[in-house]
């Protein structure tokens, strides 16, 4: 059979069971576009700014664990994707990004849209390709999905010359095994590594478990159960890691780090044995290394070698696949109950329970926590949630507890303001049965609104919430706390976004009082297609606890406890 | 605790010989923030296959992240800090230097006669004098060279191998078929 290449990277992508791209034509890639008509297997949607279709892959492949795919242009288009790819870098996210490039004869002259996008994305891919040959292109269609879902995910790059896209040959699928003696990712822990693990977590007196985003990607929530049942042993959880543990689950303290719960940070602090799982000590979540877990020894599980002994000093490492290596340790772990640190830790918690904002009258103002409270409760904490960075997003994680993984959808490590609209969009794109709510702040919201014209022009089901407070949330509240409250360009000028959604053909309500959350919450359940509701919530609220950046992580800034106000 | 040790670490590295690598090898230790003294790469006997070798001021837990990150990159085939064993390694210096009198002619001579070091090429006016040497001997004749009066200067930089069996190999062969025609690309 010959063959476009156009039409050969298609074929690739409906035998990696590709049945959808998120993406935006151009001239370098149009022989692509031109080669779908013949593949109507493969869906297509239309995004508005290709950060968008990069987001969108996320969003896809964070909901589904399948590799998510983004299409753009050469020059500008391609760019255009660079935030969406380190975004999937950070938080190990499986995408295939396909960019047009100019033809091979003008490469290196500065031809119209010509941009090195594989020496932009070198670092911020976990591989790249600039194909230079037809010959190679099934080739490396096939090993950048291998590369993109295997060991720790990341995205990957494919760059195609549009003279590439239209060259002909014939096409031969190359079956058998992928060959790259470079990239062999560990799967199971060696023995002795085991042996050791097993005896440090046999003689532990107030073990804890940090559970990381490795959990969820390795499907090893069910382990991870067991081990933490086994030996009685409590569960903190990263931001990544929320619903690797069903948070309603006696054992699962919930987040830990800058804004986790105050119990769950002292627990650490306190702690003779850290046992790390799929987490990469992110200085989120450690605060000051110094101070770090002093009391603890720690064992750390990552399938990525290079995260051990990177930020903390352990005394076991061990690399490999998380829910692998639990397996392993499993039958060596003894039962256990450790009755006296779960009592210490739920005294913490109870303290805790008593400074929660949740807990107290607010006197009829809208407190954004009570948003995402509202809604875990409305929805049972069941829903899919994309959010966008900054207070909303840690409310989320506080206020919203997840059952399975898989669920939250959220940029962690790179913080990507602009995230939630577009991830949602992908995820219910994955999962189109799950009720999927982006969560925003009046921030972020704007910078990536645009793909309401994509959810609209899909009559995508999803619901948007615009949580607004006027500011830059975060930021203001950073400058309150370290500035002396100078609110340097974080006041927003807004628009109305109820009738912006419905310029957008998207029926949408805005909510100023607490007694009109579920109503709200429940007219955007009750539309087919996109819903918006804008929360006007308090201006100059802040997230409490909070360590402050580089803080020794038992110095929380606290709310005070109602009696202290 | 005591401060741990930086020292110069040899780290030998088998690439595949693709377009690129020498770019995300480069890359990696910039961002990673690890500090390259000298980076040399060439040809090995196996036609696809590269041998780079990288000297960096590091911690032996830092030569170990080192050797986890360049693991990293996909085109990497097989990486060891060398200089943790027992190992050979030369650096090759071209030092061309003033001969215009007797004087600096015979100073010149004289020196090469106590270094392993040769005068390849002599005019009226200047002298190319090569030595090939471990890294500090040659940075010892330098020295030696400076007061007869260095006009230019070029170092490979180091290269090392593991003594005895203890082989770094590969007998990796690329799986895509090389297309026919296309220009083998070299770094």
């Amino acid at each position: 059979m010959i063959l476009t290449g156009a039409e050969i990277m298609l074929e690739c992508l409906l035998r990696e069971g590709v049945d959808i791209m998120f993406g935006y034509p151009g001239g370098a890639i149009l022989p692509f576009y031109d080669a779908m008509s013949k593949y109507p297997q493969i869906k297509h949607v239309l995004v508005r700014h290709e950060q968008g279709a990069c987001h969108m892959a996320d969003g896809y492949a964070r909901a589904t664990g399948k590799v998510g795919v983004a299409v753009a242009t050469s020059g500008p288009g391609a760019t255009n994707l660079v935030t969406g790819i380190a975004t999937a870098m950070m938080d190990s996210s499986p995408i295939v990004c396909i960019t047009g490039q100019v033809p091979r004869s003008v490469i290196g002259s500065d031809a119209f849209q010509e941009t090195d996008v594989t020496g932009i994305t070198l670092p911020i891919t976990k591989h790249n390709y600039l194909v230079s040959d037809i010959s190679e292109l099934a080739y490396v269609m096939r090993e950048a999905f291998y590369i993109a879902r295997s060991g720790r995910p990341g995205p990957v790059l494919i760059d195609v010359p549009k003279d590439v896209q239209n060259q002909k040959t014939e096409f031969v699928y190359p079956e058998g095994p992928i060959r790259l003696p470079g990239y062999v990712p560990p799967s199971s822990g060696v023995e002795n590594d085991i042996q050791a693990a097993v005896e440090l977590i046999n003689q532990a007196e107030r073990p804890i478990i940090l559970a990381g985003a490795g959990i969820g990607k390795s499907g090893a929530s069910e382990a991870l159960r067991a081990l933490a049942e086994k030996a009685q042993i409590p569960v903190a959880l990263t931001l990544l890691g929320k619903g690797g543990m069903s948070e309603n689950h006696p054992l699962t303290l919930g987040m830990m780090g800058m804004h986790g719960e105050a119990a769950v940070n002292y627990a650490i602090q306190e702690a003779d044995l850290l046992i790390a799982l799929g987490m990469r000590f992110d200085d989120r979540v450690t605060g000051n290394l110094k101070t770090y877990a002093p009391k603890a020894k720690k064992i750390h599980v990552d399938i990525d070698p290079s995260e051990i002994n990177k930020n903390v000093r352990v005394n076991v490492g061990i690399a490999g696949d998380v829910k692998t290596v639990i397996e392993q340790l499993l039958p060596g772990v003894k039962e256990n109950s450790h009755p006296a640190w779960l009592n210490t830790i739920r005294d913490w918690q109870e303290d805790s329970d008593e400074r929660d904002i949740i807990n107290r009258d607010t006197g009829g103002r809208l407190l954004a926590a009570q948003v995402i409270h509202d809604l875990w409760q409305i929805t049972g904490g069941n829903a899919i949630t994309a959010t966008d960075v900054g207070q909303h997003q840690m409310l989320e994680a506080q206020y919203y507890p997840h059952l399975r993984p898989q669920t939250l959808i959220t940029s962690g490590g790179l913080g990507t303001m602009g995230f939630g609209l577009p991830a949602a969009i992908g995820a219910k794109f994955g999962r189109p049965n799950e009720e999927v709510w982006a969560i925003a702040g009046d921030g972020g919201f704007q910078m990536t609104m645009c793909e309401l014209a994509t959810a609209a022009q899909e009559g995508l089901d999803i619901n948007i919430a615009v949580v607004n407070n006027g500011f830059l949330g975060m930021v203001r509240q950073w400058q309150e706390l370290f500035h002396e409250s100078r609110y340097n360009s974080t006041p927003m000028f807004n628009p109305d976004f109820v009738r912006l959604a419905e310029a957008f053909g998207i029926p949408a309500r805005r909510v100023t009082k607490r007694e009109e959350v579920a109503d709200a919450v429940n007219f955007a359940r009750s539309i087919q297609g996109p819903a918006l509701i804008e929360f006007v919530v308090e201006k100059e609220d802040m997230v409490y606890p909070m360590v402050p950046a580089g803080g020794d992580l038992h110095a929380m800034i606290r709310r005070p406890k109602p009696n202290e106000e | 605790m005591a401060e741990p040790v930086s020292k110069n670490h040899i780290v030998s590295a088998l690439v595949e010989n693709k377009p690129g690598v020498l770019n995300r090898v480069a890359s990696l230790f910039r961002r990673r923030n690890f500090n390259i003294n000298s980076l040399t790469v060439g040809r090995t006997h196996r036609p696809h296959i590269s041998r780079m070798t990288i000297t960096v001021d590091a911690t032996r837990q830092d030569a170990r992240r080192i050797q986890a990150n360049l693991y990293k990159l996909i085109n990497v085939i097989r990486v060891e800090v060398v200089s943790n064993e027992p190992h050979v390694s030369r650096d090759l210096a071209l030092i061309k230097v003033r001969s215009d009198d007797a004087d600096s002619r015979n100073q010149l001579t004289e020196l090469c006669e106590r270094f392993p070091a040769r005068i390849v090429d002599i005019g009226p006016k200047v002298a190319i004098v090569e030595i090939t040497a471990q890294e500090d001997l040659v940075q010892a004749f330098i020295n030696a060279v400076e007061p007869i009066g260095i006009v230019e200067m070029v170092r490979t930089g180091v290269v090392a191998m593991g003594r005895g069996v203890r082989i770094l190999d590969t007998d990796y062969e690329p799986a895509v078929p090389q297309p026919s025609g296309s220009i083998q690309h070299v770094y």
